[in-house]
């Protein structure tokens, strides 16, 4: 086990080089010419601004000392500054993160719950009309564009009913509480703001369940098949002959020998949230690293998309090998390939 | 207690994947005959602007004033080949790919295989975010860029079944019997492996779809005025209160991948039963 | 708490039918069986897998299969359980009706220590009970089953335990709670032939200690010989023939029971293969017409394609075959 796990941690700098080689690659390839970014359509005839531009960007290197020059920067933090905000990338992406992260860890949250209790219901009542319910709830949920459900509850919940907030992470007409973790529910706690906390906590409602209804889907159907699996399984009826109630035989006897699978697919679930997170934010106006990717790629801002690549590709390279470690470690009988 | 398990009743032709098949068969229909099954031209303005459902326009007009029932079936023309050339393409370079890499091993796989790892670090979406960017908007780079966020998926699929399948009784006969190595993996290995890639391919046919959308929606696949049903929802976007721009694209993308799904869905069931 | 009538027997059981299916498609696994067992008693339940007697006893206890009814009369000390609340069961299994099942790898929960898994049989029946007094007569429990160590081992998972360890312990989960009645489910037959006879010991001590009633199912009448005091034969959902052990070895009256006897491996002499009983049972819903074993009986005639046997002897020992030479008496 521990040998699994150093191999892993060793392989993991190779990996982070190789994302960073291929995202750089992508900026070699590039047809669009980020020129037009920087200067404007006017003085492009200009050689004299166009050359200061491309001096200024590092344009003009040959590919191998961009490359050099490029990694060397990373290791130092520096992703080269965006063409649009004029701020550096790693700062610019560092501001943002914990907004994603906020959004994603809620969904998750949203997702697993629904996820749980569905799939436990649909293995229990299998075959009836629960079971077909939570069958359907996980197909839709993989089968619609979160960018069209975001405006659809947008439009319904908060303009047509007004039971909900519009976009963003808060009221913009409440005091904005100092930004410590930029968790903005961690930074309202901290400065003891209650009203910010419940304000930001109800505008996570909407987003987080626009983009946990996918992974809610998806978790369903694992806990369903595992439930499945081990309600059938002997012990249940020794449960069952112990006098044990259903509630106590399905939460405590076959559920938890579900946790370490359900557990897995949440952990790989990453993967889709910071995916559909990019979307999602772009329809809520949410301040993360998402909607600023969608602006870098609108506007052809190669530093700011290869940064957000990059820091996106780590972050998922990252929790998969936390959780393929944390399945390993709570399942000592797993066979390592 | 085996023998009171009573035989479970095997109903290949699911409720889900007749409607799957009907759904997607309408869709189909739509990329053939689009142009026959409404009155209206996608690119032309026909109507006073943002107009909600009527008899004349089922489902309303865009900012252009035009039909947007129109704009929506002739998306499928778009939608439906590009996710079709995406997962074919991704399908022919991944199996090549990952039959070569199990077939011959050592340094060949190991190079290709770390290829394969390094992709799928990314998240899916930000990957094809940034091929498409680098190579400048529009549906061909998209799908491009779709291409090389799913091939490696086919390859590590293809890879796992050759390693399979060459371990079989059938393929050590032939290479006792002197058969060449090329004749190998062509004859005895290749056509055993294919079934799980199909199926995968078809279940994937609906996310690639909802993945040209999703970069269409951003502004990175098709660039306007195509009736797109990921650029279409964009311009719903901006005009949020005009609800319906947005909805008749919107539905065609739930409709279209729900029905993949739901084949998908059938297809999983029936090769893999234990999940039932 | 529960009405005990006097006199009445510890279990007994009258026409249990389990059927699974629709209805209209009903399909029986138990046709009919009517037993009886007392206090300190030991019945021995006989017959090839599939036979309905495992289904059967689960489904006296309302364990069966949602997809499974079950009909006819159990009493526990005189309380019918058919028909009884699910609450009102609970309160008896487990408490005053212990089960052993075969597998005890698989019929131990592999996430939760041994001692979790006693004390919860304790805790389930006692309200008033602490965690940490559940935890040392948990401890108790594994020393009355001879588990050395047994404050250690409480702490343990299933998997760290050998087969025959893990069978103390469901023996220990099944008395937890003093029983009066204990079903014990092949409680041998995942086990080495070592470890059977051990098992058995512990669990023919237990019963002469706690005077407990105890119902043994099995496939193998030679496990029966030395522990049961009467023995029932199952086959294909019914009873076929029912004596106190010595009398079943000595004067088997049905052809089954006959076959069953030649099958037990005999140790004495050297043999590449068993005596067994050519065929199988039938297949549910598959029943021959007549008597259910004529087509694997040596004896069978015309009329025992024709017309079902009845039943024959006297009460302490019945078998149902046409040519079945018993003591006749009255069996009504």
């Amino acid at each position: 086990m521990t040998r699994y796990i150093i191999r892993r941690l060793f392989a993991m700098p190779f990996l982070v080089l190789g994302i960073v080689t291929l995202a750089f690659l992508l900026t070699t390839v590039t047809k669009g010419d980020p020129l037009t970014a920087i200067v404007s359509e006017r003085q492009m005839n200009n050689p004299e601004i166009v050359a200061a531009a491309k001096a200024r960007w590092g344009l003009d290197r040959s590919l191998p000392e961009r490359y050099v020059i490029y990694v060397g920067n990373l290791l130092t933090g520096d992703m080269g500054t965006s063409f649009i905000t004029r701020r550096p990338v790693g700062q610019d992406i560092l501001f943002r993160l914990p907004a994603t992260m906020e959004l994603v860890i809620a969904a998750m949250l949203v997702g697993a719950t629904i996820g749980i209790a569905l799939g436990v219901l649909a293995a229990y009542y299998r075959n009836t009309a629960t079971d077909h319910f939570a069958r359907l709830f996980a197909l839709f949920g993989s089968s619609i564009p979160v960018f069209w459900l975001g405006l659809a509850v947008l439009f319904i919940f908060s303009v047509k009913l007004g039971i909900m907030p519009g976009p963003g992470r808060m009221d913009a007409r409440l005091p904005q509480p100092p930004e410590i973790t930029r968790f903005l529910t961690i930074d309202a706690l901290l400065a003891g703001d209650f009203r910010v906390f419940i304000d930001a906590l109800w505008h996570l409602i909407l987003p987080s369940f626009v983009l946990g209804w996918a992974v809610a889907g998806t978790i369903s159907r694992l806990v369903r098949a595992n439930m499945l699996e081990v309600l059938g399984r002997e012990f249940i009826l020794t449960a069952r002959a112990k006098g044990a109630g259903e509630l106590r035989v399905v939460l405590r006897h076959a559920l938890r020998n579900t946790l370490v699978p359900t557990l897995t697919v949440i952990g790989y679930s990453f993967a889709y949230l910071l995916t559909g997170a990019v979307l999602t934010e772009t329809i809520f106006s949410w301040p993360g690293m998402g909607s600023y990717a969608v602006s870098a790629a609108r506007g052809l801002d190669f530093p700011a998309i290869i940064g957000v690549t990059i820091v996106g590709g780590v972050v998922f390279l990252v929790t998969n090998l936390v959780t393929d470690i944390a399945y390993v470690v709570a399942n000592p009988r797993v066979r390592l390939g | 207690m085996a023998t009171l398990l009573l035989a479970r009743r095997h109903t290949w032709l699911s409720l889900p994947l007749i409607v799957g098949l009907a759904v997607v068969g309408f869709w189909l229909l739509a990329t053939l005959l689009a142009p026959q099954m409404t009155a209206f031209d996608p690119l032309d303005m026909v109507a006073r602007r943002l107009q909600p459902p009527s008899w004349q326009h089922w489902l309303g007009t865009d900012a252009l004033g035009r039909d947007v029932l129109a704009r929506t079936l002739h998306g499928a023309r778009h939608s439906l080949p590009i996710a079709v050339v995406v997962v074919s393409v991704a399908v022919a370079i991944g199996a090549m790919l990952g039959a070569v890499s199990g077939f011959l091993g050592g340094q060949v796989d190991n190079a290709i295989m770390r290829l394969v790892d390094i992709t799928l670090s990314f998240p899916p979406m930000l990957l094809a975010m940034a091929v498409a960017a680098s190579l400048g908007p529009g549906l061909g780079n998209a799908t491009i860029a779709m291409v090389i966020v799913w091939w490696p998926v086919y390859a590590r699929l293809m890879r796992a079944q050759v390693l399979e399948v060459r371990e079989r009784e059938h393929v050590e006969a032939a290479v006792a019997a002197g058969a060449s190595r090329p004749r190998i993996l062509l004859k005895h290995i290749l056509p055993l492996c294919w079934t799980p890639v199909l199926i995968s391919a078809t279940m994937d046919l609906g996310q690639v779809i909802l993945l040209a959308a999703s970069l269409s929606f951003i502004g990175l696949g098709a660039t306007p005025p195509t009736p797109e049903w990921g650029s279409m929802i964009s311009d719903g976007a901006a005009q949020f209160y005009s609800w319906w721009v947005a909805f008749g694209p919107g539905l065609a993308i739930l409709t279209i991948v729900l029905g993949f799904n739901f084949i998908g869905d059938a297809l999983h069931d029936h090769f893999d039963p234990r999940s039932k | 708490m529960i009405p005990a009538t006097e006199n009445a027997p510890l279990f007994e059981v009258r026409d249990l039918r389990v059927a699974f299916g629709r209805a209209g498609v009903s399909l029986e696994a138990v046709r009919g069986i009517s037993l009886t067992v007392d206090h300190g008693e030991v019945l021995g339940i006989v017959g090839e897998s599939g036979s309905g007697k495992s289904i059967g006893m689960l489904g006296a206890l309302g364990l069966q299969p949602d997809s499974a009814r079950v009909s006819g009369s159990v009493r526990f000390k005189g309380l019918e359980l058919v028909g009884l609340p699910r609450r009102e069961l609970r309160k008896l299994r487990g408490a005053r009706i212990g089960m052993i099942f075969q597998d005890p790898l698989s019929s131990l929960n592999p996430v939760m220590t041994i001692g979790a898994q006693i004390a919860e049989a304790l805790l389930l029946h006692n309200e008033t009970l602490s965690a940490r007094v559940a935890l040392e007569r948990a401890e108790e429990l594994l020393t009355l089953v001879a588990i050395p160590q047994p404050d250690r081992r409480l702490r343990q998972y299933p998997h760290e335990f050998s087969g025959g360890m893990r069978q103390r312990v469901m023996i220990a989960m099944a008395v937890a709670n003093d029983p009066d009645l204990l079903i014990a489910d092949e409680p041998t037959t995942a086990l080495d032939v070592t470890v059977q006879a051990q098992i058995m010991e512990v669990l023919a001590a237990l019963r002469r200690r706690l005077d407990i009633g105890l119902i043994l199912i099995t496939h193998d009448l030679g496990v029966l010989a030395g522990h049961a005091d009467r023995v029932a034969v199952v086959y294909a959902g019914e009873i076929v023939e029912q004596a106190s052990v010595d009398d079943l070895f000595a004067r088997p009256g049905h052809p089954y029971t006959r076959g069953l006897i030649a099958s037990i491996p005999d140790m004495s002499v050297e043999r590449d293969r068993l005596n067994s009983i050519e065929g199988t049972p039938p297949p549910l819903g598959q029943l021959p017409g007549g008597c259910a074993f004529h087509p694997r009986c040596p004896l069978a005639q015309e009329i025992c394609r024709a017309s079902a046997p009845p039943i024959r002897g006297r009460a302490e020992h019945i078998a149902a075959c046409h040519f079945a030479d018993l003591p006749e008496g009255s069996t009504r």
